[in-house]
């Protein structure tokens, strides 16, 4: 099989080298941009497997680049982003990208969350059994086992726990997931999600006060993994 | 002005005209004192036509009946010109004086703030440069041992560098004014714990107890998220290892109330005012700290309208309470089916 192809669209010479290093080392071809519109024009000719893409671009706005990029690319972008800006990530999250990075971050953090991504794209939407560590959830038949045991959940949670594994490994907003499980008009409720997490690491979680499979994202959302 | 001339009007038959301006002079001085200048001179020029009109003979007309007294009149007047406008003229370089004052006191701590903020940022970057140097320099002679110190030296100085730079970004959101609390529903079991979490692994024993009774509060996430790991931060940085540190949320009335208290060794009672002014530090406590970090905590306490206290608990160590009011929600009725 031949080298994935990662392009890295980021204006700061330092970072872009910092990410080829890392990426060359682990067995990825590296492409970069240094500008938003370098960027679209590389992406353009030759679609890569996955883009990293710079929020804060001296050009473009990177949330610009991402909508345009995604009118036709529709494999992983993940979004670099500065700390502390949970509203840029949010407004990524929901514009597509697939996840986002904050610098400073660690290359195995890096590498991970690329691995994740480019596994996505190549596994497709009708998956009905997810494996997460000492779960499986049987999306069909509509249960879970624990360490094979099976865990009552109650319809509502069933719907979250779904959502969350057929989202495996990806950071899902507030806000999407209250559309997704209660409804347009609840998207902003965000203390029933609050709530139902609380119940549901109560269920599946070895240790609910830290938890390994419904990851807290702060400002963000959850991830489940 | 009109009270003065009232009273000096009501007892004219003992004193003489003539004193009755010294008198009215000596209430335009007064009057210069505390007020504008614009006022002072109206009073001045006021306080000549009463003069004239009600003192000088022939009494209640404008007319002076000789020329004594019109020059009288005229002195009157200058004088009481002069006079607003000297006093006025020092009130002025008076103030001038305070502004400069205050400039040079502004001026002062601002180099206190820069000169611990360039310690604070250049003592890592030192570290970094240092490290780096050697290892390029003596890559041969280095021992397998000494190289992954100094590679670890980096990454600890490089986190430092990351934590005061979120420090500085903090307080100057803060000091911008800019800072608008975002609230939403928080469980304060999951916080608590996920903040703890960042601590995992180090040498103090943290404390927490699950309330399942305690509502969900509606605050600021990243501003409370913020509050309480400053606060652990602050605990373990000043405490020797294996320090009980014990975290406690309950609901009180309309508020939501965090403490955070170890079995340490607490705080001089006189320097707790102090502790969170910027940059303050104890006395005889060990560097590496940031000297923004409860500062900060208090700041962003007082945005979400909240009060915070410090005080020495009955074993002797500090502790910290945080009041936040804040809407609860209980959702009894939320259906789980």
């Amino acid at each position: 099989m031949s080298k994935a192809e990662i392009l890295i669209i980021d204006d700061e010479p330092q970072i872009r080298r910092l990410i080829e290093i890392t990426l060359e080392s682990n067995d990825y071809k590296v492409l970069q941009a240094e500008t938003g519109k370098e960027g679209l024009i590389k992406a353009a000719n030759h679609p890569p497997e996955l883009i990293l893409l710079d929020i804060g671009l001296p050009d473009k706005n990177g949330h610009e680049i991402l909508k345009v990029l995604r009118e036709w690319y529709n494999k992983a972008i993940i979004i670099l982003s500065v700390q502390n800006s949970e509203t840029d990530i949010v407004t990524a999250l929901d514009n597509g990208a697939t996840d986002y990075l904050t610098k400073p971050f660690r290359t195995a953090e890096l590498l991970a969350r690329i691995r994740s991504a480019i596994r996505r794209n190549q596994t497709t939407n009708d998956t009905t059994l997810v494996d997460a560590g000492d779960l499986r959830i049987d999306l069909v038949a509509r249960t879970i086992r624990k360490s094979n045991e099976i865990l009552k959940l109650t319809s509502t949670e069933f719907n979250l726990i779904s959502l969350f594994a057929r989202n495996e490994g990806r950071v899902l907003t507030h806000q999407f997931i209250l559309k997704s499980i209660w409804g347009v008009p609840y998207q902003t409720e965000t203390q029933y999600l609050r709530v139902f997490v609380g119940t549901l690491r109560k269920k599946i979680e070895e240790n609910p006060n830290n938890p390994r499979h419904i990851i807290t994202e702060s400002g963000v959302g959850y991830r489940f993994q | 002005m009109l009270a003065v001339s009232l009273v000096c009007f009501s007892f004219k038959n003992f004193v003489g005209y003539q004193v009755v301006a010294l008198i009215l002079l000596m209430a335009v001085s007064l009057a210069a004192m505390l007020f504008e200048i614009l006022p002072v001179l109206l009073a001045a020029v006021l306080s000549a036509v009463i003069w004239n009109f009600f003192f000088i003979p022939p009494l209640y007309t404008f007319d002076i009946g000789n020329a004594e007294d019109a020059l009288m009149f005229l002195l009157y007047f200058v004088v009481a010109m002069v006079n607003a406008v000297l006093t006025f003229k020092i009130r002025e370089a008076d103030k001038k004086a305070r502004d400069k004052e205050e400039k040079e006191k502004e001026l002062k701590l601002y180099n206190t703030l820069l000169n611990s903020l360039s310690h604070e940022l250049r003592t890592p970057i030192a570290a970094i440069i240092g490290s780096v140097d050697i290892l390029k320099e003596s890559k041969d002679k280095l021992s397998d041992e000494n190289r992954t110190e100094l590679l670890n030296e980096i990454a600890i100085a490089g986190n430092r560098l990351n934590q005061q730079v979120e420090n500085i970004l903090n307080m100057s959101r803060l000091e911008s004014g800019m800072l608008k609390p975002k609230s939403d529903w928080m469980d304060m079991n999951e916080l608590v714990n996920s903040v703890m979490q960042l601590f995992a692994g180090n040498e103090h024993n943290l404390v927490f107890k699950n309330s399942d009774d305690l509502p969900l509060f509606k605050l600021d996430n990243g501003l409370t998220e913020q509050i309480l790991y400053n606060l652990l931060q602050n605990a373990i940085q000043y405490t020797p290892p294996n320090t009980k540190i014990e975290i406690e949320v309950t609901h009180q009335s309309e508020y939501c109330m965090i403490t955070v208290s170890d079995d340490g060794n607490g705080f001089p009672v006189k320097e707790m005012p102090l502790v969170f002014n910027k940059f303050y530090r104890l006395a005889n406590t060990k560097t590496g700290g940031s000297g923004l970090g409860l500062s900060i905590v208090k700041g962003f306490t007082e945005a979400q309208s909240g009060r915070i206290k410090l005080e020495n608990n009955e074993k002797g160590g500090a502790k910290f309470t945080i009041e936040i009011p804040a809407e609860t929600s209980y959702l009894n009725n939320l259906k789980n089916e």
